[in-house]
């Protein structure tokens, strides 16, 4: 497996544009001649489609929803970091550089990080140009705020709906080059197969969710937009219909897959109610710039919040890490708040939560401009549980909520398939072991509006043009598996829905595979595992026909994939034997119980190879180098 | 609790339908759609079909589930969606009617599951500012008031769920057409094509078989995100400026 990064030499500070002045462009007047295949419409896809189509090239975008509005990125809340320095307050784009590499443990490429940070600066212009409402202040300038990670204010936002408003931007883009012929929108599509000619990735074979027919669609290039695969918890603040299939049948046709076992809990997210609930919503990250998390002193302190003193509470964030306090980073608070749970202090009854409190916040402030600020956040909250977050208490738990992990990809977002690309959350780049708050919102538009229709040229320009040949033996070949797959699910017998499989995949994964693992716990799973996937097949039962809008079929077929996926999920896990970011192996820890790297055997990306059903897959190493930001004990104390 | 779901079933797109009554034990925690998620579980353990729906984020922001429940869209909730209704705002004993949107413009595909494609076509005639990547100048040269980006920001919140439609009695979609072009022909970035942007979005609203507004106002008292119904009185005066200052093609600059 070739996992050559063509990572650019030179002065990081010039490396991007001295790319780019390197890689091949194709002529302006030659683009309209190369079609290019998007698969998804979130941020990453849909900006990628639009841009393509303004260059000139012919884009056929793919969305398994009724519109490319409906895309997961629209549930973003929080915000989009860019270094625009507005507050003065010394950010820089070295200095998101260098937090985001250090928010990622260490186990993200320098090159790619910094170029990332470059041009967060150019998203925020264009999405203000397109009509994106961000917050503004009375002087009528943009506003800012506080992520995790981060001592300055350099998070961009719309109240706590801000990924809804930059994938409207980003749909309006494309709904323009729709209108004017650039982008073909196939909508209800499902991607269920990659197909390779001569190594290269050349078309995709796809179901009309409608019809059910299986169709084929021929490129010069194919851009995953596809999103991650945090789904395989089963309950996860993921959209349900989420699901890692594009990506995982990529890998199978030959696509590395890398650092699966990097997956991010969300440290604030309204906690599991009851045994029918399909999913978890989360609370913005934003919400800990005001708000204080704690939890009672004694364990099985079961008096409600107001009746427990200050003196009697444990502001565990504040007292463990001063100087970065509530607003730690993503992995570092989720795994507080799981100490406090495990030492007996949850404060809900019979589950697991601690207190996100705002009462202090609301005392110094007033409640109009809490409400301002996160007014929806707070309505939602009590939709959910009946509570009102400005008499009492959040409560909240971490939750799977994002992948850092994905297709591997070069420093032109190549896969190792020549001719596949994978945009967005779908790839592995730029957030190393743990993302930083508002960093995927930045990163999927990064790569969709400054990043991909750049690099795909090096790879288009030394490509014949045109090409369009459905009928060829791949296509058929491809077809006729993926026929055989979906025939395969409509004639199990069974009396179980898949959900049920998915759920007692999602509940294994969570409880080995999660916000703590360890060697015997990541064996069990890779043991039990392949008898959920024997029991899927002898058990599962899909009604009604292939013809037809079969949303039981659709699921299965998911499910399936992230049952496969999970055994290199958890492979992956169990052969890092290091602590990093979202990946905490307890048996590498230091005495205070942070995560303890051993950056001498895993600086590197693992990136796993597909050698065939019923084998071992192959585990390949890209070293990761250190010129700029020497990696350190991460301390947010 | 037990109650009784009384849903519309049809096998598919111009066919005919009728109600199947679905008695279900459930718990006051759990969320409408988990309801159907539970009848449907047990539908598949008995190899009978289950319903189809639309949902995904299933926190009220992606706009892909809807249904009228006791004749209201989204169901009893205060500017809540399908998924963000619980089941302890119904009682013990209830039976409780869902049914796809009914609009012209929304041909139903199978049981709760509507086209609604025309909503995105309204978009693709003009509801957007034409800005090509890397053309933007700086984020902070162009200061908007904040009353007025937060009034766009109320235009924009608009998930596209089409609940306005099937709210109308005209099934009129005035309000999710006057949210998007509100919302950029307020901005100073939308104003080059503030007039062909109020033609071409009415003229597509028009020709997608949505009918006319005539001031119900059901569209806003059902609209899951609050959107105002000053935003249609905004496209009228859009409209009228339209014809006084004439033809797209004659747009003042």
């Amino acid at each position: 497996m070739n996992l050559d990064a063509k990572l650019p030499q030179g002065p990081i500070e010039q490396a991007w544009d001295a790319h780019r002045k390197d890689i091949r462009v194709v002529n302006p007047t030659n683009k309209r001649r190369y079609n290019v295949i998007v698969v998804g419409t979130g941020l990453a896809g849909a900006s990628a489609a639009a841009t393509l189509s303004e260059l000139g090239y012919n884009v056929q975008a793919f969305s398994f929803h009724d519109s490319p509005r409906r895309a997961h990125s629209i549930a973003a809340q929080g915000g989009i970091n860019a270094a625009k320095n507005y507050q003065n307050d010394g950010d820089s784009v070295w200095r998101l550089f260098y937090d985001t590499v250090k928010g990622g443990d260490f186990r993200a490429r320098e090159a790619n990080v910094y170029r990332l940070a470059q041009v967060s600066v150019d998203i925020i212009d264009h999405c203000v140009a397109q009509g994106v409402p961000f917050a503004r202040d009375y002087g009528g300038l943009l506003q800012n705020r506080s992520f995790g990670g981060a001592l300055v204010s350099r998070t961009f936002y719309a109240q706590g709906q801000t990924g809804q408003q930059l994938l409207l931007g980003a749909y309006q883009a494309l709904s323009k080059e729709i209108r004017s012929g650039g982008v073909t929108m196939h909508n209800r599509r499902e991607l269920l197969d990659v197909v390779l000619i001569d190594g290269h990735a050349k078309g995709i074979v796809v179901r009309d969710l409608l019809t059910g027919k299986i169709e084929r669609h021929a490129a010069d290039a194919v851009v995953l937009a596809t999103g991650g695969y945090g789904n395989v918890f089963f309950l996860s603040t993921n959209a349900r219909a989420s699901n890692v299939t594009a990506t995982y049948r990529a890998y199978r046709r030959g696509a590395g897959f890398a650092n699966p076992c990097f997956t991010q809990i969300h440290p604030t997210c309204v906690p599991v109610a009851g045994e029918h609930q399909s999913k978890l919503t989360l609370m913005s990250e934003s919400l800990r710039n005001h708000g204080r998390v704690w939890v009672p002193l004694k364990p099985g302190d079961t008096r409600p919040p107001s009746k427990i003193p200050e003196s009697e509470r444990d502001y565990y964030l504040e007292r463990i890490y001063p100087t970065f306090g509530n607003l730690v980073p993503r992995d570092v608070a989720s795994r507080a708040a799981k100490r406090m749970v495990d030492e007996g202090r949850s404060v809900l009854p019979g589950g697991q939560a601690v207190y996100l409190d705002f009462a202090e916040s609301i005392d110094r402030l007033g409640e109009a401009a809490i409400k301002d600020r996160y007014g929806n956040l707070f309505d939602m909250y009590e939709r959910i549980t009946g509570d009102s977050p400005y008499k009492t208490p959040m409560k909240i738990y971490p939750a799977s909520h994002y992948t850092m992990g994905g297709l591997w990809v070069d420093y032109n977002l190549m896969t190792t398939i020549p001719g596949l690309y994978a945009i967005g959350e779908a790839n592995f780049s730029d957030h190393g072991a743990n993302r930083l708050g508002a960093s995927a919102l930045m990163q999927g538009l990064a790569d969709g509006y400054f990043v991909l229709p750049y690099t795909i040229g090096d790879y288009l320009a030394q490509t014949k043009p045109g090409f369009d040949d459905t009928q060829h033996s791949a296509f058929a070949d491809v077809e006729a598996e993926v026929h055989s797959r979906v025939e395969r699910l409509l004639n199990t017998s069974g009396k179980r829905s898949a959900t049920y499989f998915h759920r007692k995949l999602g509940l294994l994964i969570w409880k080995h595979c999660g916000m703590a693992r360890n060697k015997e716990g990541l064996t069990e799973a890779l043991e039990e595992i392949p008898k959920i996937r024997e029991q899927f097949w002898a058990e599962v039962n899909v009604p009604g026909s292939a013809g037809d809008l079969n949303q039981a079929l659709e699921r299965a077929g998911r499910v399936a994939d992230f049952i496969e996926f999970g055994e290199i999920m958890v492979r992956d896990a169990l052969t890092r034997e290091e602590s990093c970011g979202g990946h905490f192996r307890e048996e590498h820890k230091t005495p205070e119980g942070e995560a303890l790297r051993d950056d001498e055997n895993f600086q590197h990306g693992a990136v796993w190879e597909f050698t065939g059903d019923g084998n071992e897959p192959r585990r390949h190493r890209e070293e990761l180098d250190f010129k700029y930001v020497l990696p350190s004990q991460r301390s947010y104390k | 609790m037990k109650v009784t779901l009384r849903v519309w079933r049809q096998a598919g797109a111009g066919g005919s339908g009728s109600f199947k009554d679905y008695p279900v034990e459930v718990v006051p925690e759990m969320s409408f759609l988990e309801v159907l998620d539970v009848i449907n579980d047990e539908l598949v353990a008995k190899a009978e079909e289950p319903i189809a729906f639309e949902h995904d984020c299933r926190e009220g922001i992606c706009g892909s589930c809807g249904a009228m429940v006791n004749g209201r869209a989204h169901g009893p909730g205060d500017q809540s969606t399908l998924c963000q209704v619980h089941m302890r705002q119904f009682s013990d004993g209830d039976l409780i009617v869902v049914e796809p949107w009914r609009a012209e413009a929304f041909p139903v595909i199978k049981d709760l599951v509507v086209d609604r494609a025309s909503l995105d076509r309204i978009i693709q005639a003009g509801g957007y500012i034409s800005v090509r990547t890397g053309s933007a100048p700086d984020a902070n040269a162009l200061p908007i008031g904040k009353p007025l980006a937060d009034l766009a920001f109320d235009y924009a919140a608009c998930i596209g769920c089409g609940a306005c439609v099937a709210a109308c009695p005209n099934a009129s979609a005035s309000l999710f057409t006057a949210a998007k072009a509100s919302q950029l022909n307020l901005l100073p970035q939308g104003q080059v094509e503030r007039t062909s942007r109020a033609i071409a979005l009415v003229e597509t609203m028009d020709a997608e078989g949505f009918g006319s507004c005539t001031n119900h106002g059901e569209c806003a008292a059902i609209c899951p995100k609050g959107i105002p119904l000053k935003a249609i009185a905004q496209l009228n005066r859009d409209l009228v400026r339209a014809r006084v200052v004439g033809s797209p093609s004659k747009d003042p600059s």
